[in-house]
């Protein structure tokens, strides 16, 4: 095995974990700078940012970069394909954080693989991109962490070539707002969405925790698949989770009851 | 399979430390039940198996509390669930034990197995929130 690279850089709010092969050394630290741009671009923290200028009107959206622009519409198609679960002005106001840092990841993992790596993962904050096999040689195996122990895993899914993002309450408390009502949705602590792209896996995600339960029992998307954990402690999942197309196993939520409870 | 027996061992002989167990010897070797299979058999509560899975019953511990009987689910190798089949619960300290030591060492047999992922997806976590993350583990080469 070639020796790793292992980098956590903090950026856009968040911290995000690289693991590559360290020959690669000089394309992490251009997706570093690259995220870093994002981040000083789309942030709604930063008065200044592209994305602060046009949400109060300073600048029009044909005058943004041609990133931003890709955004919004990317932003605008998650709508339509959500039933407007997924809305980049949930808030009232202008915030595509849902769906950028998802894609910022993404492209983050293309420049690795641009620059000649075929084995690595990017984790973004929670929403993980990995490329080729593991280190080992076999799947990466990506835990998804248990909203009711987050020290511990709610179950692992396996494969190549794919992305894993979640979205639920479990470090934020209750910041994903149904934008049908402007309240934040009920009866789910966390969704898992899996698919090829993790700008896409990123919105979906936000959008069926938008649902909230059971409507989220409905959502489907080609190519992508959803696991939960209800607010009592139950789980569910669409049934292509994993897709078989880039997940090759999955071990089953360790979530187990015993008389109407939690055991865990 | 062997680390499977290994582990369920292991996850038994922790509950009788706990317990203060009191020397006593099974008669018969561990019940193992094929996943989803009916199974007449001891266990009287039991959540669904998931495909594939196997569900394989401890012995029957006698313990100065009263008997107690762990059932841990086995898939591909590895434990994803761990229930309890029988425990004490008659006075206080047993209440204590059944609520509070049963579910901690649980936990904590699963979360053993937790440390064979290469990342950890999960709500997105603040800078501070990472410190105390799985994945802040993982990048520091655990």
């Amino acid at each position: 095995m070639m020796v790793r690279l292992r980098r956590a850089e903090h950026v856009m709010g968040t911290v995000v974990s690289f693991d590559v092969d360290a020959a690669f050394g000089t394309a992490v630290a251009d997706a570093v700078r690259w995220l870093h741009w994002v981040d000083a671009t789309f942030s709604t923290f930063r008065a200044d940012s592209e994305v602060s200028r046009l949400s109060r009107g300073a600048v029009t959206a044909d005058r943004c970069s041609a990133h931003v622009r890709e955004v919004l519409a990317a932003c605008s198609g998650l709508a339509a394909q959500t039933g407007g679960y997924f809305s980049a002005t949930a808030g009232g106001s202008l915030d595509p954080s849902g769906y950028v840092k998802g894609w910022a990841i993404e492209r983050a993992a293309a420049i690795l693989t641009t620059a000649g790596s075929s084995s690595h993962c990017v984790n973004g904050g929670g929403d993980v991109r990995c490329t080729g096999a593991s280190p080992r040689g076999d799947d990466w195996r990506i835990g998804v962490a248990n909203p009711l122990d987050p020290g511990a895993l709610a179950l692992t899914v396996c494969g190549r070539d794919f992305a894993v993002a979640t979205s639920g309450i479990a470090e934020r408390g209750r910041h994903v707002l149904d934008p049908h009502t402007g309240r934040p949705p009920e009866g789910l602590l966390s969704v898992t969405v899996t698919g090829p792209d993790l700008g896409q896996a990123d919105g979906y995600a936000t959008a069926v925790f938008a649902m909230g339960y059971p409507r989220a029992l409905g959502w489907s998307a080609e190519g992508y698949a959803a696991s939960g954990i209800t607010a009592d402690g139950g789980t569910w999942r669409t049934e292509d989770f994993p897709a078989a197309r880039y997940q090759n196993e999955t071990i089953e939520p360790q979530l187990t009851r015993r008389g109407g409870r939690p055991i865990l | 399979m062997r680390r499977v027996i290994l582990a369920v061992t292991g996850t038994i002989a922790g509950l009788l430390a706990l317990l203060g167990f009191r020397s006593h010897v099974p008669s018969s070797g561990p019940a193992v039940a094929e996943g989803a299979a009916a199974t007449p058999g001891p266990v009287t509560s039991q959540a669904a198996l998931p495909a594939g899975a196997r569900a394989v019953d401890g012995n029957v511990a006698d313990t100065v509390y009263g008997p107690v009987q762990v059932q841990v689910v086995v898939l591909d190798e590895k434990i994803t669930g761990v229930n309890i089949l029988e425990q004490p619960s008659s006075t206080v300290h047993d209440l204590q034990l059944g609520q509070v030591a049963f579910p901690k060492l649980i936990s904590e047999t699963l979360a053993a197995q937790s440390a064979h992922v290469d990342a950890v997806s999960g709500a997105s976590y603040t800078s501070a929130g990472y410190i105390k993350s799985l994945q802040s583990a993982l990048d520091n080469g655990a």
